[in-house]
């Protein structure tokens, strides 16, 4: 290598050096700019998931804006799962990134005892149009801890039974308002052939998919996860015969490859008229009536979920928008989540974008909109009444030392129900007992049992 | 200067090549370049311990702590009870043979197709190019979208494409997740890697020197004899080495198991496991110590893999 080589070189590396340096400037310059802007109006970062309904919530917040000129509204849409670790992460480490929250009335409970979300209580009392009691009982017990609200519902679901009538009917079957899980179990092993299944239930792992079904199948046969002082009972006789009944059906009955069939799988199903029965989500009406999406559309029948010991056995769940303790814009923040949970809001939602898309399950005063009973008139009026009907704080026979329905509300549940689902996947599979998958579960419960007692 | 002149001052020896040594000569100035780039050097290395040494060290420190992040006023420090109850619970161990047997038979199976698909891609056809594209693209689509592909387009008990073929030859439907999981998942990844192994060995038939070949021809071995006496020896360096990275690449696979099966029977991968730990349970403390045991596994089994690498290299090098 020659000298004048080599000086070369040394000039290029000083000039990437340089350039490098400038390029540092450039960007601190740029984020210290960004920082400081601001003025009179409050932006607001709003974290949800990525649902229709909070699409649809997005696209009208410009309404908002409009009549609050001083305020700015920021989404970011995530995944459910992506979501759930975003804003825990967020909450728990008191990251402060957001203003307001998307959360599972799973979370709820637990976030506001830890002390991570604002109390509303003083929000809804001093705001008398905002009409506190118009929320769903069942739902606003649920987000309730000590008497204290600690967020609202943006919309909410329950369970029930779905039925093709074509095949119900061809068979000469008639499905009761108020069924038995008995009377289901018969009637599906009796339309079961190579057309079509007799029933779709889930069997995909994960304490989401599997146990919403189940576990309200375990409470509505006397059994649960925990007794009042906090002491598992999963190996129980109760637990053990649901689990066993659930199964068996589906293995006689159900889809042929139930470790692969969550939500999602069923829908498909039964919306290609390839399952008699479906007992799911309320919310799934909304797709099983859309002509585009469904094959099945205006042909479904809708009743209350299947009982055995209980009156009713749907579960409960919603989708709320919350404000944590860490936000310095709280104002604002409820300027905000006030409007799209109010009853205007799901005027507003009817008038500019259809009133099937009108979100469900939150407010009595919804069901009473004449052009909402007209859109969704073949599951609206059961929605609304087994919402109302279902008791989060006793859902079972026993009484429970949590408030919900389809999960207990301490912090270990999905652990436990995410393993304990998947030792019933190794049932379905043939390659364990109910017996073996409970007493494993078991003792995970025990575990988690135990931190509750401390 | 070309490679084949033998440089003074380097001797043969045992088959190793040892360079002269000798003391370099370097110019005042030239030193000082030395050490210029020498300096330049150091805040690169700095902050690339930084940025892998650092986090590791936070995880060692984690993995003492009892801390579930939905539990913020419940965080201790409980030296090894971490690593007790992730050894004694059983899920580490069944987890280690679950990566065994996926990674292994995936990569065992993709090497015996890949080997095929390489010595039928490495005569002259019509359309030579065209097929070696189309055989690629497994590889080359993103695992989460192969997955989903096999999961609803192939798998998938009513109109999967593999239930409908065997369905033409009187097979009833088979429930893949849910009867033969890790066989699901192997099939997936036979799939996928497949292309990755017949790359390699592609490359290593071409490198095949043809007289030899020729020579084999004239001494009248046939073509199984040739493949078996001249090709399959020359190849083994290939196939470690793809055995190797293939090891590698498939040892964090995570796609198929989290969208097909769900960790379910017997196909809970550590990197699954890991995730499950620390996404699903929330459970810091108990994760983190999962990971510093899959750590610390890992640097094992490279060390072991890449002294083998070495090894490959250095034999070729006194070819």
């Amino acid at each position: 290598m020659t000298k004048s080589n080599l000086r070369g070189r040394r000039w290029l590396s000083l000039a990437a050096v340089a350039s490098a340096g400038v390029m540092l400037a450039g960007c601190s310059g740029a984020g210290g700019g960004a920082g400081g802007g601001g003025g009179e109006t409050v932006t607001l970062t709003l974290a949800t998931v990525n649902n229709p309904q909070m699409k649809d919530m997005e696209q009208l917040k410009g309404k908002f804006e409009e009549s609050h000129p001083d305020i700015k509204v920021k989404f970011i849409q995530m995944e459910e799962n992506d979501l759930r670790d975003a804003v825990t992460k967020d909450v728990a480490t008191k990251g402060g990134q957001y203003d307001i929250v998307t959360v599972g009335s799973y979370e709820v409970p637990i976030w506001g005892q830890n002390e991570w979300l604002t109390n509303l209580n003083d929000y809804t009392t001093e705001d008398s149009d905002y009409d506190v009691d118009d929320i769903l009982k069942p739902v606003r017990q649920a987000l309730t801890v000590d008497d204290s609200l600690y967020a609202v519902p943006f919309y909410g679901e329950s369970s029930f039974l779905m039925y093709n009538k074509q095949i119900l009917a061809d068979a000469g079957l008639e499905v009761p308002e108020h069924p038995t899980w008995q009377q289901v179990a018969d009637m599906a092993r009796q339309v079961n052939n190579d057309e079509h299944a007799g029933i779709c239930l889930r069997g995909k792992p994960g304490w989401g998919e599997l146990f919403a079904p189940l576990t309200t199948v375990v409470q509505t046969f006397g059994g649960n996860w925990f007794d009042e002082d906090w002491n598992a009972t999963v190996d129980s006789p109760e637990f053990t015969e649901a689990v066993q009944f659930y199964t068996d059906l589906v293995k006689d009955a159900g889809e042929s490859d139930p470790v692969s069939f969550g939500f999602t799988e069923c829908l498909n199903l039964f919306s290609q008229g390839k399952a008699a029965f479906w007992y799911d989500a309320t919310s799934a009406a909304g797709s099983l009536e859309s002509e585009d999406l469904s094959e099945v559309a205006g042909n479904v029948g809708y009743v209350h979920a299947p009982t055995v010991e209980t009156e009713e056995s749907g579960w409960l769940w919603s989708w709320n928008l919350a404000i944590p303790e860490t936000s310095k814009k709280k104002d604002a923040a409820w300027e905000f989540v006030s409007w799209a949970t109010s009853k205007d809001y799901m005027k507003l939602v009817g008038e500019e974008l259809g009133w099937s898309r009108v979100p469900p399950g939150s407010r009595a005063s919804t069901y009473e909109i004449p052009e909402y009973q007209d859109a969704a008139g073949a599951f609206a009026g059961i929605t609304k009444d087994i919402m109302l009907a279902v008791d989060p704080k006793q859902p079972g026979v026993n009484p429970q030392p949590w408030v919900g329905i389809q999960y207990v509300t301490i912090p270990e549940f999905q652990d436990l129900g995410n393993q304990v689902s998947q030792k019933i996947a190794d049932v379905f599979a043939g390659r364990s007992s109910v017996e073996e998958a409970l007493s494993a579960g078991q003792a995970l419960a025990e575990k988690a049992g135990a931190a509750q007692k401390e | 200067m070309t490679a084949t002149a033998i440089r003074p001052g380097r001797v043969e020896n045992d088959g190793e090549v040892k360079p002269q040594r000798t003391k370099p000569v370097l110019t005042r100035r030239e030193r000082k370049g030395l050490r210029l780039a020498r300096a330049l050097v150091w805040p690169a290395l700095a902050a690339a311990i930084i940025i892998t040494q650092i986090p590791f060290l936070v995880t060692i420190y984690y993995s003492f702590q009892q801390w579930n992040l939905l539990r913020p006023g419940d965080q201790k420090f409980v030296w090894f009870d971490n690593y007790v109850t992730v050894l004694t619970n059983g899920a580490f161990v069944s987890s280690l043979r679950a990566t065994v047997v996926i990674v292994g038979a995936s990569v065992l199976i993709s090497l015996v197709f890949g080997m095929v698909l390489a010595l039928l891609l490495d005569r002259k056809f019509m359309g030579q190019g065209l097929a070696r594209t189309l055989l690629i693209t497994p590889f080359l689509m993103m695992p989460a979208a192969a997955s989903l592909i096999w999961k609803w387009s192939m798998l998938d008990s009513n109109v999967g494409m593999v239930n409908w073929a065997l369905g033409l030859i009187g097979i009833d439907p088979v429930a893949w997740n849910t009867d033969v999981p890790i066989l699901t998942i192997i099939m997936v990844l036979t799939w996928q890697y497949t292309p990755f192994m017949m790359l390699i060995l592609l490359a290593g038939l071409q490198s095949q020197p043809q007289d030899v070949l020729e020579a084999a021809s004239v001494d009248g071995a046939g073509p199984i004899r040739t493949f078996f006496s001249m090709t399959l020896p020359h190849m083994r360096q290939y196939m470690e080495l793809s055995i190797l990275l293939g090891t590698i690449l498939l040892l964090q696979v995570f796609d198929p198991i989290a969208i097909m099966t769900r960790g379910t029977g017997g196909t809970k991968t550590l990197s699954y496991l890991l995730y499950e730990r620390a996404f699903v349970g929330l459970e810091i403390g108990e994760a983190a110590a999962y990971g510093v045991l899959t750590v610390l596994l890992t640097i094992i089994v490279a060390m072991v893999a890449l002294r083998s690498l070495f090894k490959i290299f250095k034999t070729e090098g006194t070819r």
